[in-house]
Formats: structure tokens, sequence, C-alpha cells
């Protein structure tokens, strides 16, 4: 009995900029169901963090608890991480950000994680803008604890019990919309080729990019009447455009038509550049953003792609005027300014 | 592209490098794992059955299997392949009781094979279980041919090949040893059912022009002649300086001779540059680990003598130029180097001679004087004359001779059925799955990190002072193990059903070495240029599913793949499996 992953890569398949194969990328063999859409998000985050060149330990991983929650172990085994408590992912992704934001900190959950115990953390820290990137893994249900409907499960929408469910569902992107979040973009993690550029493109925003990933859960939700199962999902998908990410420096080599796509300069010099469909509207627009998810559902789809994005929100530090060096950082000299300084405050209150 | 289509054998068996790559077609990794389970009699059988001489190859094979092996892909070394064969051969029982019965009613029909090599042994191996009488003819002593007379004993100890020679003629084989053949009419006039000519290459190329040649020729050899005659013990010593000529096999086995036969200084002298010396690599180095040095770029101008004694060469030196389309031509320097020495071997070539067959017995000869031999059935133009082995198409190897005379035993004994000789027999397959539950499987799918073993030799000195003590050791029962487990099993073979697909992504996402594409069809070369990893070489094929529900299709780049058993492992709904596929080529008696 084997279940060891080679220690063997592709010998044609080269290391990055900085000298990192993908390997240094990857992290533990999954441990999820045979088939997990999550696995194939991992996948996705991998593929981004090597491609845009991103030194591991400069990374934290952050999640709260479900099959979603745990996908952290199995990427990025170099970076930081933790596995906090039951929606409660933000609040520590909070705590970690402010004490140093000098990492990158990609938050991890799932949709019960975020929509049912975590939400009242959820709404505040898409409120706060705090920088970083927040990916739920969106399957109807609560993975682990062995498919229960969650309350991103569709009205009607049957798992592996078979029995609908009667409440109507949150839709996550609509709620981060709502909150005033930077970036929101669904994704589906059967179409690496959006989702990876659209991960490449939250890791750049500054601020809170939100992304809502569709990810069948094989074992519990994955049956002709779930509208999380791939065969349903597959179907239903409506993308507002497709989507590319250009890195900083480099030269775009594909040929875009004219007046059909549009180039989104990232504050970093990289690009997004965006193949509009028929249904075009104002990315930077929340208006236009909820009017598009509204009536993609009306027809009885799923908006998908990148809905929203405005990278002109100032983030939790420049909104409350923190430090810029990490927490750790500072000697006691900076955190204790000496009696001089007591003395002058003082006489300032007098 | 069209989907792959599976059912065709030479799909899978394509994918298992080293098999497809000998000869023979050797189930090499099946046998691996029977020598990893500690199986070897098992072990030896498989390749008894495939290749003859176990024990012979396992020491001696040209092993055109460990360049073709997936694991010199992967990484630096291919899997010991060649030496795991040995380890099989020397730990084995007694295997008698599992050679073939022999009928003793026979089927009336008389076949005679001229020559003992491996070619005409294997013939006889393959013919005498069916019930044929075949009458043996060699000038040499005892059977095995260049076996026996040309690689030496410190490669290939006498008693391993007198056991794995002694197999087939304890069959019954009638032996005519110590007769030359001089008429092929008179051999025609003996009235077999069919002759077989496995009279390999036996002369040796000469420098007949060359000044001096004829005044010193008492220490002037042929390679292959003086090899035979140190192996039959006419000659037992050789000058205190000897020069080699010649880059290839041959002068790597005179150098070395020459040295156990008291050569103080032999010198290898070679007119090519020393990267394009025909022999092979290991066979280089294990001369060059016995302290041999080799002169590149000296072309032989004349051999001088005093007083009728051979007394040195003179080489002009030269330099490889390449023109414009990469030829490569070695123009002289005007440099001229004078070696002295008291003996010369000449190893620069063997030629086919067939000077008693009469030319007006219905044996076609082409332009180069050698007999019309057809490709596939190995028949000349006389329909009951076969030719294999080297005295087909000029100097090969063991395991090609043995290959050929498989070929040709399917032939004879379609044609002394009188049959069609044309219409082959179709290799027996077998696909199997290997699942036995939960994270298991029937192989070990684990890919061991091992790199390759290093044979142990015996000391260096104690070596060259006996010409029969065998130079390697051969791996002791766990460096076999530890060697077998760097085999990838290869013939575990990833089959996709397209129907089963769901499209998770799962396997492609797993796959350590991104063999797995979900994509849109395309030509091949589109395909190559599309994958995740570019699928650079072409010899290895791309499987194609049929089209899956998002009009996509799975393209596997066979290249590369570890058979790890990971794409199976992590698919949800078994449209992946690991199955093995067991390939015996076809051998005579086999109904077509
Ligand atoms: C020095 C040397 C080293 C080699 N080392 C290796 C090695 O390590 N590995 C490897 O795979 N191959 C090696 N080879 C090549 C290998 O020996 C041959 O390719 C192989 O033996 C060919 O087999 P065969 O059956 O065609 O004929 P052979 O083995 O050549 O046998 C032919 C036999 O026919 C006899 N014969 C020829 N004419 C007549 C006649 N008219 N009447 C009667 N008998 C006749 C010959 O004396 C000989 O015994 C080596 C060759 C040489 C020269
Ligand atoms: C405080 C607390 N309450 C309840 C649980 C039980 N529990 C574990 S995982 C989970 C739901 C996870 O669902 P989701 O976040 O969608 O993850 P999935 O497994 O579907 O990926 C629940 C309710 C818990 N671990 N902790
Ligand atoms: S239970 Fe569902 S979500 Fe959890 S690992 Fe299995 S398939 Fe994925
Ligand atoms: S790894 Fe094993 S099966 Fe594959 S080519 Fe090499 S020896 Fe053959
Ligand atoms: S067996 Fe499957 S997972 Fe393993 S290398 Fe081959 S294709 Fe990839
Ligand atoms: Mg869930």
């Amino acid at each position: 009995m084997t279940f060891i992953r080679p220690n063997f890569r592709h010998p044609e398949n080269h290391t990055n900029e900085i000298g990192y194969s993908i390997k240094n990328y990857e992290g533990a063999l999954s441990t999820l169901c045979a088939g997990c859409g999550h696995d194939s998000i991992s996948a996705a985050i991998i593929k981004s963090c090597f491609e845009l060149n991103l030194e591991p330990h400069k990374i934290a991983k952050i999640s709260g608890i479900g099959c979603s929650s745990k996908t952290p172990t199995y990427f990025l085994g170099k970076a930081h991480g933790f596995n906090s408590v039951h929606g409660r992912m933000p609040s520590v992704t909070t705590g970690a950000n402010m004490a140093n934001r000098d990492l990158l900190y990609i938050g991890v959950s799932g949709d019960g994680d975020t929509a049912s115990i975590g939400m009242g953390q959820f709404a505040h820290v898409v409120r706060r803008n705090l920088n970083m990137v927040y990916l739920v893994m969106n399957n109807g249900c609560y993975g682990l604890t062995k498919g229960q409907d969650s309350a991103t499960a569709d009205k009607g929408s049957a798992g592996k019990k078979g029995v609908p469910s009667v409440f109507d569902s949150i839709d996550l992107c609509q709620l981060a919309l709502q909150l005033g979040a930077g970036m929101v973009a669904r994704s589906f993690s059967g179409d690496k080729q959006q989702l990876v550029p659209l991960i490449k493109a939250a890791i750049k925003h500054p601020g809170f990019a939100f992304i809502d990933v569709i990810s069948p859960c094989v074992t519990f939700n994955n049956t002709p009447a779930s509208t999380k199962g791939y065969e349903w999902v597959r179907d239903h998908l409506e993308a507002t455009g497709t989507i590319d990410f250009i890195p900083e420096k480099s030269e775009i080599t594909i040929d875009y038509p004219a007046g059909s796509s549009r180039q989104v300069q990232l504050h970093d010099g990289s690009e997004l550049v965006l193949q509009k469909n028929a249904n075009d509207y104002d990315l930077s627009s929340r208006k236009a953003a909820m009017n598009r998810i509204e009536s993609v559902k009306e027809a009885g789809n799923i908006l998908t792609g990148l809905i929203y994005h405005n990278e002109n929100q100032g983030d939790t530090h420049a909104s409350i005027n923190t430090t810029q060096r990490p927490l750790n950082a500072l000697t006691e000299a900076d955190l204790c300014p000496g009696s001089a300084v007591l003395e002058q405050l003082n006489a300032g209150l007098r | 592209m069209k989907p792959t289509d599976t059912k065709d054998p030479e799909y899978f068996h394509k994918v298992v490098d080293c098999q497809y790559a000998c000869p023979a077609h050797t189930p090499v990794p099946e046998y691996i794992r029977l020598i990893a389970a500690g199986r070897y009699n098992d072990a030896y059988m498989i390749n008894w059955q495939s290749n003859v001489f176990p024990g012979v190859l396992g020491r001696t094979c040209d092993r055109p299997c460990e360049p073709a092996c997936r694991r010199g892909r992967v990484e630096e070394e291919p899997v010991a392949i060649c030496r795991l064969k040995r380890v099989a051969a020397d730990n084995k029982t007694d295997i008698s009781d599992r050679l073939p019965a022999i009928p003793t009613e026979k089927n009336g029909k008389k076949i005679a094979l001229i020559g003992a090599g491996p070619a005409s042994l294997t013939v006889a191996r393959d013919l005498m279980p069916l019930g044929y009488e075949i009458d043996l003819y060699d000038d040499q002593h005892k059977g095995g041919g260049f076996m026996r007379s040309q690689i030496p004993s410190f490669r290939l100890p006498e008693s391993v090949l007198d056991e794995e020679v002694n197999y087939i003629l304890d069959m019954g084989v009638v032996t005519h040893f110590k007769q030359h053949v001089t008429s092929m009419r008179d051999m025609l006039a003996k009235n077999y059912d069919a002759v077989f000519v496995g009279t390999g290459a036996p002369r040796g190329r000469d420098l007949p022009n060359l000044p001096g040649r004829q005044d010193g020729d008492a220490n002037i050899h042929i390679g292959i002649d003086w090899l035979a005659s140190v192996a039959f013990e006419h000659t037992h010593k050789v000058g205190k300086k000897v020069l080699v000529l010649g880059g290839g096999n041959t002068a790597m086995d005179c150098c070395r001779t020459a040295i156990r036969l008291g050569g103080e200084d032999v010198r290898v002298v070679v007119r090519s540059p020393k990267s394009d010396m025909k022999a092979s690599p290991w066979e280089i180095e294990d001369a060059e680990h016995e302290d041999i040095p080799m002169y590149e770029n000296h072309n032989p101008k004349a051999f001088l003598t005093e007083n009728g004694r051979l007394t040195g060469m003179v080489f002009e030196k030269v330099e490889p130029v390449f023109d414009d389309n990469g030829k490569r031509s070695l123009v002289p320097t005007g440099e001229e180097v004078t070696m002295a020495c008291d003996d010369v071997l000449m190893a620069i070539g063997q030629l086919n001679s067939f000077p008693w067959i009469e030319r007006d017995i219905g044996i076609e000869f082409n332009d180069w004087d050698m007999p019309e031999v057809d490709k596939t059935t190995f028949q000349t133009s006389l329909p009951n004359v076969f030719v294999g082995g080297d005295a087909a198409w000029g100097p090969e190897n063991v395991i090609t001779a043995v290959a050929h005379g498989h070929q040709a035993a399917i032939s004879i004994d379609l044609y002394c059925r009188g049959e069609s000789t044309a219409q082959r027999p179709a290799p027996e397959v077998n696909l199997v799955s290997q699942k036995m539950g939960f994270h298991d499987w029937l192989y070990d799918a684990h890919i061991s990190d091992d790199e390759r073993q290093i044979v142990p030799l015996i000391d260096k000195q104690q070596a060259i002072g006996n010409r029969k003590l065998e130079v390697e050791k051969g791996f002791d029962a766990l460096q076999g193990y530890d060697e077998a487990m760097r085999c990838l099993n290869c013939d575990v073979q990833t089959v996709f059903e397209t129907d089963r697909c769901i499209e998770c992504d799962a396997c492609e996402d797993i796959c350590p070495v991104d063999c797995i594409n979900f994509i849109d069809n395309d030509e091949e070369a589109n395909l190559r240029e599309n994958l995740k990893v570019k699928a650079t070489n072409t010899d290895q094929d791309l499987y194609v599913s049929g089209e899956l529900k998002t009009k996509r299709v799975m393209v596997k780049d066979e290249n590369v793949c570890l058979h790890c058993g990971l794409c199976a492992e992590r698919c949800p709904t078994g449209a992946w499996d690991m199955q093995k596929f067991l390939l015996h080529e076809a051998t005579a008696g086999v109904k077509s």
C-alpha cells in the first residue's frame, strides 16, 4: 500500500525567474476525496504563485475549518500558515496583517466557514478592506461534516441525500460588493484558464480581493440535482469575459481583436486584459456589477470572471495610519520615545 | 487527433520502452518485479523464454534497452536492466524441470543449422520442442559461436556459457563439431527439409596494403582470430608493447586480453576522435579502469620492421573537419607519430564471407556479395534456406542473433508445415487491472529515489593476473533489490475510459510530471506545442481520449510518465485505471 507523491518532476519543467521549481510551491499530498474541486483550486494557487515568482516564505496562508480550510496543507508548504478556528480566519488574518504588512495574506475558507459561522467576521474584514486574498471554496455544503446544506446551497438544489434545500441561498459576491470589496470575482475549480489569472490579479490587488470559487464536493454534492455539481456548473457558466494576466514588463503577445478588449492596469505595472463579451459593462461600477449578477441569475446561470474591480480604495493600514514596519522589527527606541516626548504630551493635555 | 487505439498491442508495447527496444522483446519490467520479489527462477525463465541466454546476456548484452529506459529520461541513469538479468541467473536454483519437454516421437522433419552461434542455437531451442530433428554444424569444438571464441572469459566465464548452451544441446541436437562446411550444394544434397545459415561474420578486416605488412606478419594479428586463438588456448602470451588498432568492442576485448597475457605497454590507437569510438561506453570505461590509454585521431601509415621483425608503427595525425552538411572527414594535420611495438592487434571491423555457398544453386546474392535475405521471414530466394544472426546483414550482437533465430524458427516451422512464411503469428498479449483496493495496487507504485547501483569489481591486480577470472562480481541480493525498485513498471499502463471522466482535473493536478492535459483537440504537432509541458520527444506517443462532455479531449504525453498510479488514485470515477500489459512475442509453433 503506497500513496506517496514521487519526487521526480518533468525534466523540462523549468524554474521560475527567482530560481524556484514548481515543487517549491507544492505542499503535502492531499488527503481530500479523489476528485474534490478544492484540490484543483490548490493547484491553481500553486501555479499562480510559481508564475508570479513569489517567494513562498513571504506568504501566509490562513484558514478556518472544513475540507476547504484543510487545503493550505496541500499547497505552499514553505509558506507560513495558520489553520484557525471555524469561521475565524478573518480575525486571525487581520491580526497577522496588522502585525506584519510585508507578507502576502491568502485566506482560504469554505462556504460553511464563511457564509454560516463566519458570516460576522467576513462582513467586517470586507468592510475594513484588509489587504488580503479571500478565497472561498464554495461547494454548497459542509463537506467535512458529511455534506449538510450550507447557506450557499441554492433553493431546490439537492445533494447526495436527495432532499432539496428549502432556503434561499446567500450570494457571497453580492455581499462582498455591498460591503465594499475592491475586487470581486467568481470562478469554477474546473476552469483554471480563468481561475489562475483571477488569483494572480487578486494577489496583485492592493486591498481586499474576494474570489468565490465554485468547487464541487464529489462525495456529497455532485448529483445531477445539485447546482454545485460539475455537470450543472459547466452547463450554466456565463463569464463576464475572458481574462489574461500580463505580468509587468512583458510584451503582450496575444492578438486581441480591436475594440473587443480592455486593459486594466494594476498598480505594480502588470495588466489584466479582458476580452469583453456581448454583455460588457463597466467593471468599476458596483451598481453595474450588481445588476449583471442579478440578470445572469434570473436567466438561471452563474456569472463568473472578474465582476468588479476598483484599485482606489485604501486598505486598513491606510485607513488607520499604522506603521510601515512589521511590529517585530520595531525596537524599544521606536516604541518608547522617551521622557521628553512624554513631557510634551502631558503638557499638551494640561 | 483521432482517439488512440489501445486495442492495437503496438501502442502499449511502445510505452514499455525497454521491452520495445529489446530485439527479442523480453518483458523486462515483469522479470524485474520478480527479482524484487526474490523469485529468481521465475525471473530467469521469463528471460530464457525470450532471450535464451540470460546468464550470458546478463553479462555481455549490448543492452539497447538501457538507452531506451524511461528512467534515463527522468533522471541521470537508466535502470541497470542488463545486470539485473544476471541477478536472476546467478541466484536461480536448478531450473531443468522447467525446460520444455522434447517429444520422443519426432515430426519427421529434419533441419540443418550451420554455425553454432546464438542464432542457430535459438532456432534449435525453438524447434526441438516441436519434434524437429536437428543437425548442428560448426568448425569449433564446442557450441556457442563467437560467444565462446570471442567474448573473453573475464567477461563471460565458460561455465555460464556451457550451462546455457547445454540446455539446448541436451534437448537432443545432433552436433557435428569441428566440421567446416565447404559446400552448400553438398549440404542441400543431404535432403534436409530446411537449412539455416548462422555462420556469423567470421572474417576480420586487414590492412593488406600498408607498408611493412608482409615483413611484420609474424607479429601482426587479426583481432578476432587472435582472440579465438587465446580462447582455444593456442596463444598464451603477447609482447610487452602492444598496439591495438580500432575503437570498437573488439578492440576493447583485445587490449584487455593483451594486458592479461603479459602486455605491459598496451595502447589502443583509433583513427577517429575518441568521442566517435564505436565501442559501448561501458566497455571503454572498463578498459580505462584497467589503465589502458587510448590515442585518438591517429591514422595508421606503416608498419616498421627490422630484420623481418615488427618494431613499431607510424601514424599520421588527423583532425575531424565538418562540412556544411555536418559530414565529418578526417583531415591529416601533417604530423607523424611513431610508436614502438612488439605486436599489433587489428580490430578494425568484420566481414561476412560465403565462399562456401555456390552462386548457382538458387540463392541470390546482392551487390555487396551478400545473400538476399527477407527482413521478416529470414528466407532466401531458395525457399528452404534461411539466414540469421551476423550472417544475414553483418555484425550485430548476441541479442539480435537471438531475435533473428526466433523469427527464422517461426518461418522454418511455417515452411515445413506448408504454410506461408509471410503470415506471422501475433504476439500473446494480456491487459489486467492492478487495482486491489483503496490505495492498494498489485504492483509497487512507490517511486524509488535511489541512484543506479554500481557493479562491484574484483581487485584490479588480481583480475589482470588471470584472464579467466571474471572481473565483475554482479549485484548481491540487496543491491539487486534496490536496483529492481528503480524500475518504473512501465508495463503497468495508464488506461483511460472517456465515458467515465467527469473532467474534475484531479489527475491533471496530481500528476507529478505534468503528463495529463485536458485541451481542445488539434493536429498532433499543435497538440504537442500546446500541452502544459511541450511534448518535444516525438519518439513518444500522445495518448488521446475520445471527445469529453466539454468537447475537449484528454491528452497524455507518454514521455516521462512515472507509472506512479496517482492519476488513477485521484480519479473519483475510475476513468483511469492501472493495467498490466504483458506481451510475449510469438515463437515457433504458435498458430497464426
Ligand atoms: C571480440 C568480440 C566481442 C563481442 N562481444 C559481444 C558482447 O559482449 N555482447 C554481444 O552481444 N555481442 C558481442 N559480440 C558480437 C557477437 O558475438 C555476435 O554478434 C554473435 O555471436 C553473432 O551470433 P551468430 O549466431 O550470428 O554467429 P556467431 O556467434 O558468429 O557464430 C557463428 C559460428 O559459425 C561458425 N562458422 C562460420 N562459418 C562456418 C562454416 N563455413 N562452417 C562451419 N562453421 C562455420 C563460426 O566459427 C562460429 O562458431 C562480440 C563480437 C566480437 C568479435
Ligand atoms: C465551532 C465549530 N462549529 C462546528 C464545527 C463543525 N464543522 C466542521 S467543518 C464544518 C463545515 C465546513 O463547511 P465548509 O466551510 O463549507 O467546508 P467544506 O468542508 O465544505 O469545504 C462544521 C460545521 C466546528 N468544527 N467548529
Ligand atoms: S467531502 Fe467533499 S469537500 Fe470534503 S474532500 Fe470530499 S469531496 Fe472535497
Ligand atoms: S523503468 Fe523499468 S519498465 Fe521502464 S523502461 Fe526502464 S526498465 Fe523498462
Ligand atoms: S501514472 Fe498518472 S500520475 Fe503518475 S506520472 Fe503517469 S500520468 Fe502522471
Ligand atoms: Mg463547503
